[in-house]
């Protein structure tokens, strides 16, 4: 069953700016999907359109099968959302935040209590249950939403930049929080600017543009397309390479030198003409992540077709 | 989607609306408490032991149902176009706007909030009234209806206020250059007959005045107005103002871009 299924999606502002262009999207149930943009791509006015909280000018949404023009009351009930922007009372309790929220989707109060510890114990905020809000961390925010989107039990759980501003550490408790949500059969569809939490995490992605999709495929697939990475490889100090046959590289400093790998070239060959040089190979790794260079490459070429505003 | 739905959602909205007042209670009501008493002593007790008597009534008698329907009128008020208005400006009426919630129950529950606080401010007015005056009660029907109605009334037009504010100024102009004015000429502090006929004309047209006469009526027995009309016209006004809070609400003015 799909999840979510989008046709034709269109939304014009006031003031005439066309934020989303007869978008089509489809997502299925139990997937984990990432949607990939440029900051005003269209991305939050898709997920706006979605939970209901930006009116669209044109097209159709459904959420699970059920027409938010006709249905938005069931569709709402299937979805979770955890937005950008914190939108909670910054006077209220934590655990009374989730509790209310609860209460918005008729759950009786034992029930939003019960519910409320489970996801406040697994997501580490049990402690500051009784703190006010705005004194919560800003990962702690963030948990806060995941908390408040779930209690619910949505089928789909939407998250707009989850992990923007989160330390590294809380980033992949984060990953594996989602991971095991998503194994318990929560299909969640997640956009962010960390490309490398997407390919970790997404088995499926769409690319969105402009207000339009310019990708929409596989993790695996698309990273398919990849021609080449650039691979930057620490050498001893006072390395003097005299060159490496069939491959492009630059010497960035005396002891950093950076390769271009074609798809079908193997890495080895690159170690072996180094060490035929006496020149050992410290530590390699990616100069950048391999599906930003994808990334940025599908966005450049949206940006040059006819009528792009640059 | 269900009534019990519904039930619990308008429950939980209605509860944290309360609790939201009674959080802040020194801000929501101490400060009624506080202006009203000023007015029993000045007005009633200084100034109006020489006013003499106002409709049959020492003054001070007069102008009790008045000072009370005038604290139920500001406190709704307040409390709707206040607490509306800061969860827009805080972006959690998110929260509400994401659930199945629907509109009619986010008015019921806004209102339910408003209404509870004018009740309990009016409730509290009353108690200290009884320091000044022996309050006698003609009607008690009338006098709990009309308050509830004006509660009600009162608390959608926060909610309306609050709906089109697009600042914490625009929350206060309405009850500073609208509010009060008529408030002050509803009758709270004279009786209508004391104003020529013109004005008297003029004065019918200020919903305020069938407010205040049909609670003062609930407590003296005497209204310049005929009680029929004062509860027609409350109940329309509050079925107009519902459907034009519901009205907005659907289309997402100021919610939704």
């Amino acid at each position: 069953m799909k999840a979510l299924e989008i046709t034709g999606l269109k939304k014009v502002y006031k003031g005439g700016v066309e934020a989303v262009k007869g978008l089509d999207l489809s997502v299925e149930e139990g997937d984990f999907f990432a949607l990939l943009g440029p900051n005003g791509a269209g991305k939050s006015t898709t997920i706006g359109v979605i939970s209901s909280l930006v009116n669209k000018t044109q097209g159709k949404v459904e959420v699970f099968g059920y027409d938010i023009d006709t249905q938005l009351e069931l569709a709402k009930s299937q979805l979770g959302l955890v937005p950008q922007e914190f939108n909670f009372n910054q006077f209220e309790s934590v655990i009374q935040i989730v509790i209310n929220q609860a209460g918005y989707y008729g759950i009786e109060r034992n029930l939003a209590k019960e519910r409320a510890e489970k996801y406040l114990r697994q997501l580490d905020l049990w402690d500051k249950r009784n703190e006010k809000s705005r004194h919560l961390s800003g990962g702690m925010k963030r948990r806060l939403m995941i908390a408040r989107a779930l209690v619910h039990h949505p089928k789909i759980l939407i998250l707009d930049e989850p992990t923007a501003g989160v330390d590294i550490e809380l980033r992949r408790s984060m990953w594996t929080f989602l991971q095991d949500l998503n194994k318990e059969g929560v299909t969640i569809i997640l956009t962010t600017h960390y490309l490398e939490e997407a390919e970790m995490l997404c088995r499926n992605i769409a690319i969105i543009d402009k207000g339009i999709i310019v990708e929409n495929t596989s993790m695996k697939q698309l990273l398919k397309k990849i021609e080449k990475e650039t691979f930057v490889l620490d050498l001893p100090a006072n390395s003097e390479v005299s060159g490496l046959n069939g491959f492009e590289y630059r010497m960035i400093d005396d002891h950093t030198i950076e390769v271009d790998v074609a798809k079908k070239q193997s890495i080895n060959s690159i170690f072996a003409q180094l060490s035929e040089q006496g020149i050992d190979v410290l530590s390699m790794r990616n100069k950048s992540n391999r599906l930003e260079e994808l990334f940025v490459g599908l966005v450049n070429q949206n940006q040059q077709k006819p009528g792009a505003i640059s | 989607m269900n009534m019990r739905v519904n039930w619990v959602a308008l429950k939980t909205l209605y509860v944290k609306e309360c609790a939201r007042y009674l959080r802040i209670w020194v801000q929501t009501l101490v400060p009624p408490v506080i202006t009203m008493s000023l007015y029993f002593v000045i007005f009633g007790n200084l100034i109006g032991s020489r006013v003499g008597e106002m409709g049959g009534f020492s003054y001070m008698e007069f102008i009790v149902p008045g000072l009370i329907m005038m604290a139920v009128i500001t406190n709704s008020y307040a409390n709707v176009a206040s607490s509306f208005y800061s969860t827009k400006f805080q972006r959690n009426v998110e929260e509400l706007l994401v659930a199945p919630v629907p509109n009619y129950i986010i008015v019921l529950g806004y209102m339910g909030g408003g209404v509870s606080r004018g009740v309990m401010v009016g409730i509290m007015v009353t108690i200290i009234s009884m320091f000044f005056v022996d309050i006698q009660i003609h009607n008690i029907a009338v006098i709990i209806s009309m308050v509830l109605l004006t509660s009600m009334l009162f608390s959608l037009g926060g909610l309306i206020n609050a709906i089109f504010a697009n600042s914490f100024d625009d929350i206060s102009i309405i009850p500073t250059f609208v509010l009060t004015p008529l408030t002050y000429l509803g009758g709270v502090f004279y009786s209508m007959s004391l104003l020529p006929e013109f004005w008297q004309n003029v004065s019918k047209i200020n919903p305020i005045i069938y407010m205040v006469n049909a609670f003062r009526y609930g407590f003296l027995g005497v209204s310049d107005i005929s009680l029929f009309n004062a509860f027609g016209i409350v109940s329309l006004f509050v079925v107009i103002l519902f459907s034009i809070a519901l009205t907005l609400i659907n289309k997402g003015v100021g919610l939704r871009s």
